[in-house]
């Protein structure tokens, strides 16, 4: 294959389940101009530079345009109005600083120790009733059952979000998350519907915000919204607080479903790191970095250059689209010896699993305790699981890549400890 | 290498930061012979940054700064003695307790101390303090604690500086003296400078550049009461802090023979000292704020840097030479140094020595948090933040590449690049 076309076959879903070919091709040039203009950024240096370079924006969405509706009131006034809104009010996770210091210090104001330990006691509760309810099972799908429901609760709870709305906040995510995948960003009628998504996904917050204004909890989404009456100093307008309040309940329900589905897979794969897991609960910290490292929810992200950059040979010109390929950093034999081999007692790991520099995300540590919770309780209770299906079904994102379904057979769950 | 690995009797003088990162990057490299290390403080290697912030607000006690040891050792120590003198014909080492060691390689890393005050009787008073180790840092805290209402600093360097922010922090009245135009100018520059006068004001910290204390005077039983200003003025203290810079301590080599100036211990581009004729030798290397070395990313200048991480990478860079380790590259590691006061930390990269123009690039100093890059001859030397450290990677690599000054136009919060002059003041140090 010619290297100018290899990112578009990471992109190919035929090559989901296993991509990690692909990426040792491009790491032959560190930064590498594909045919459509794009930059893909594949080594652990490369990534690591540019992950800390000011010539770098997030600011990558295109810019926001509701679609026409024939109504001249709709179509002249008010929806340029909202897109001027959206343009102006994107999560933080597509801004630059200031604007992203700004909301992103709010946001950790409202990540309290507190709270993520609260969560942490809370995780390992969830994973218990969702396992007991398997009991009778010969099989089940740990995406639906487990790996899913544990995450959703836990953010909706955590912000603030009665989980009795989740259903319908499901597709939504699903929808708004598609805005990583580039390709959906090009296609015009895939950026429609994730306007109109939006637009449904706002008035759903605006409303919840409105109630939190009138009954403060302790919950994040009544802390943030408390804020922006004050100082107006680490407040946030309206607008910005429900755009934030999106971005972690997509983020909360998009990626460690994903961190949970693939450790499964990978362990389920390798029986013996499993029964380990389960006598040695203390590995589990050690393991998710790895598996962090070695299959992680988050393949890629993009950026644009502001201006020209001189980096590895190439340079890449202004206003090009660079795709940071994190998961091939991940797997960059400069750095990791051996590294296609999943190995929890591996020294040293410094990987890309939650990006790097200014967007680091923000819900690491609550991520890994969920994922800590989950793969203890899996590892002790599951009786001999075995894949159904290897390779599973994947869902269609290679930037938020992970299993649709991971069908396990079982001889049982043993009782809760 | 293996075979001269095994025995062998390394000596390292200076048993501080360089001095235990260089010992532990000997055994690292294969060093199994005896290993000896020399101190003339009576304590363990410790951290000296939190001396000056966290532990004079009480925040950790002085004690609480025991550097760890990152790599077994295996070693001997010598505390509570100092090296005296250098034999290198003989390649022994004397001690203050009358013992010679023997080497067949030797690390020096006697780092600096604190520049007393001048007047070595107004230096005596009660009252009058310097900063630089462990038990001053005990000493001040203790004062501190005894409640003085008034302190007065002299010298508004970055240990001046941070003492003032932490004795605002203790709510205390502070006063910084410095000749300079403005705090930290000399190394930073006027326009920074003014940006951390107005830090210190801000903080409410009397703060009087251009000032210089002519003398100290004392009660009738010795202890400091008031300092007198060039200007003639006079302010009334219960406590002086002389924070005028360092000294290297190099005393003990007089008459080895080596190039051994106040500015440090001369090396060669590998780490290798050098006598007086410009010759190495290869059984010694010096690391930390006791070396002077040519920097490969300044033309070869010899700098000497009081800096942390400096002290690591180049202690390290030490072992490893003196293990036969060393790929023969020469030590190039990045100048880079950080400061906290009043909240906001300082870090730098590059040094900014011979600047002739400046920028700022990310932020501004109206939001409290900017970056700024220095050029010399259209070059890119340096790079300093205020509260925005995450950007001098980027600055670094730039310098490092030695880009164009400016490095970089257009960026992330960027707001257009106005060059400006750095205002040097006179008399100039490098770091
Ligand atoms: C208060 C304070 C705050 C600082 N803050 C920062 C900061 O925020 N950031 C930063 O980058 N740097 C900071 N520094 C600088 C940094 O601590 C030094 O650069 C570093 O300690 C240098 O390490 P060194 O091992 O070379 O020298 P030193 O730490 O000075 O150690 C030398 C050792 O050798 C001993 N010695 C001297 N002569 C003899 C002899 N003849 N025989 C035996 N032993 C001898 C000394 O007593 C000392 O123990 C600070 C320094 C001080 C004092
Ligand atoms: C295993 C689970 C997770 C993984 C692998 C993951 C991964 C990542 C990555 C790679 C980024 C960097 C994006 C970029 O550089 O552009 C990021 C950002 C972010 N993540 Fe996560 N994430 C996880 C879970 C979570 C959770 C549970 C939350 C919230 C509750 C969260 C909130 C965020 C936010 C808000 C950002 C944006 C940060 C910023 O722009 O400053 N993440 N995440």
């Amino acid at each position: 294959m010619k290297a100018g076309r290899l990112f578009e076959a990471v992109k190919d879903e035929a090559n989901r389940a296993d991509p990690y070919p692909l990426y040792a091709r491009l790491r032959e040039t560190p930064v590498s101009r594909q045919d459509d203009g794009t930059y893909v950024v594949s080594t652990h240096a490369a990534i690591t530079s540019l992950l800390h370079d000011p010539r770098i924006s997030s600011e990558t969405l295109p810019p926001s345009e509701r679609p026409r509706t024939g109504n001249p009131l709709s179509d002249w006034i008010v929806n340029p109005v909202k897109d001027h809104v959206t343009n102006t009010h994107r999560p933080f996770i597509f801004r630059d600083p200031p604007d992203h210091d700004r909301l992103r210090m709010a946001v950790m104001g409202q990540f309290t120790h507190q709270r993520v330990h609260a969560m942490r006691g809370r995780s390992h509760d969830l994973v218990a009733d969702l396992l007991d309810k398997q009991s009778d099972a010969t099989s089940f799908d740990l995406v639906c059952d487990v790996a899913y429901p544990l995450p959703v609760t836990v953010i909706c709870e955590m912000l603030g979000v009665p989980p009795e709305d989740e259903p319908q906040f499901h597709g939504w995510a699903t929808q708004l998350a598609s805005a990583l995948e580039p390709d959906n960003l090009g296609n015009e009628e895939a950026r429609a519907k994730n306007i109109t998504t939006f637009d449904e996904i706002s008035t759903y917050m605006r409303g919840l915000i409105k109630e939190k204004h009138r009954h403060p909890q302790d919950d994040m989404l009544s802390g943030m919204s408390g804020e922006s009456g004050k100082d107006g100093g680490a407040g946030m307008g309206e607008v910005d607080l429900i755009a934030t309040a999106i971005l972690l309940l997509v983020a909360g329900h998009e990626t460690t479903v994903n961190l949970i589905a693939n450790s499964m897979l990978a362990l389920v794969r390798r029986p013996h790191i499993l029964t380990r897991l389960a006598g040695e609960p203390d590995l589990a910290p050690r393991l998710i970095e790895e598996m962090l490292r070695y299959d992680p929810p988050v393949h890629f992200r993009t950026r644009r250059a502001l201006s020209s950059i001189d980096i590895a040979g190439t340079t890449i010109p202004e206003g090009a689209d660079i795709v940071l390929l994190l998961a091939s950093g991940n797997r960059d034999p400069a750095v990791f010896r051996d590294p296609d081999r999943f190995d929890p007692d591996r020294p040293d790991i410094r990987h890309f699993g939650f990006g790097g520099g200014l967007h680091y995300c923000a819900g690491a540590p609550l991520a890994r305790f969920e994922a800590e919770a989950a793969l203890v309780a899996l590892a002790q209770r599951l009786v001999h699981p075995r894949l159904i299906d290897d390779p599973p079904p994947y869902r269609s994102g290679a930037a938020l890549r992970g299993p649709m379904h991971l069908r396990l057979a079982i001889d049982g769950v043993a009782p809760r400890r | 290498m293996t075979s001269r690995n095994a025995e062998g009797h390394a000596v390292v003088v200076g048993a501080s930061l360089a001095g235990l990162r260089g010992a532990e990057a000997l055994r690292q490299a294969g060093f199994a012979g005896r290993l000896t290390l020399v101190g003339d403080e009576p304590h363990r290697p410790y951290d000296r940054p939190p001396l000056s912030k966290a532990a004079l607000t009480g925040e950790i006690a002085p004690e609480a700064t025991a550097l760890p040891n990152l790599h077994a050792l295996d070693a001997e120590w010598r505390l509570g003695v100092a090296a005296t003198g250098l034999d290198r014909q003989a390649r022994e080492v004397r001690l203050a307790d009358g013992a010679t060691l023997s080497y067949d390689r030797l690390l020096i890393a006697t780092g600096s101390r604190a520049r007393p005050w001048s007047n070595p009787t107004e230096a005596g008073l009660a009252g009058v303090h310097t900063l630089r180790g462990r038990d001053d840092a005990a000493a001040l805290r203790r004062a501190l604690a005894a409640g003085p209402k008034r302190v007065l600093i002299i010298g508004a360097g970055f240990i001046g500086c941070e003492v003032a922010a932490s004795c605002r922090a203790l709510d205390r009245t502070v006063t910084l003296i410095d000749p300079g135009p403005a705090p930290l100018a000399r190394i930073l520059g006027q326009p920074v400078g003014e940006i951390v006068a107005a830090l210190h004001r801000a903080l409410g910290v009397d703060l009087r550049s251009r000032t210089k204390v002519a003398r100290l005077e004392g009660d009738a039983s010795g202890r400091v009461v008031r300092a007198i200003l060039d200007d003639g003025s006079e302010v009334e203290t219960d406590l002086v802090v002389v924070a005028l810079g360092a000294v290297r301590n190099t005393e003990w080599l007089s008459g080895s023979g080596l190039d051994d100036g106040p500015g440090g211990v001369l090396c060669d581009e590998a780490g290798y000292v050098l006598d007086m004729e410009g010759r190495p030798d290869r059984a010694i290397a010096a690391a930390g704020d006791v070396a002077r070395f040519p920097h490969p990313l300044y033309d070869g200048r010899p700098v000497a840097l009081e800096h942390w991480g400096h002290a690591v990478a180049q202690g390290e860079h030490a072992g490893r030479l003196l293990a036969g380790a060393a790929t023969g590259a020469a030590y190039a590691e990045m100048p880079a140094f950080w400061s906290s006061q009043g909240g906001v930390t300082i870090k730098s990269v590059g040094l900014t020595e011979g600047a002739d123009a400046m920028v700022f690039a990310q932020g501004s100093p109206k939001e409290g948090r900017f970056v700024v890059v220095y050029g010399a001859k259209g070059r890119c030397i340096a790079a300093l933040s205020f509260d925005s450290g995450r950007w001098l990677p980027a600055y670094a690599e730039q310098i490092a590449a030695r880009a164009p000054f400016p490095p970089i136009r257009v960026g992330v919060d960027l707001h257009g690049l106005a060059v400006l002059q750095p205002g040097f003041p006179e008399e100039r140090t490098s770091s």
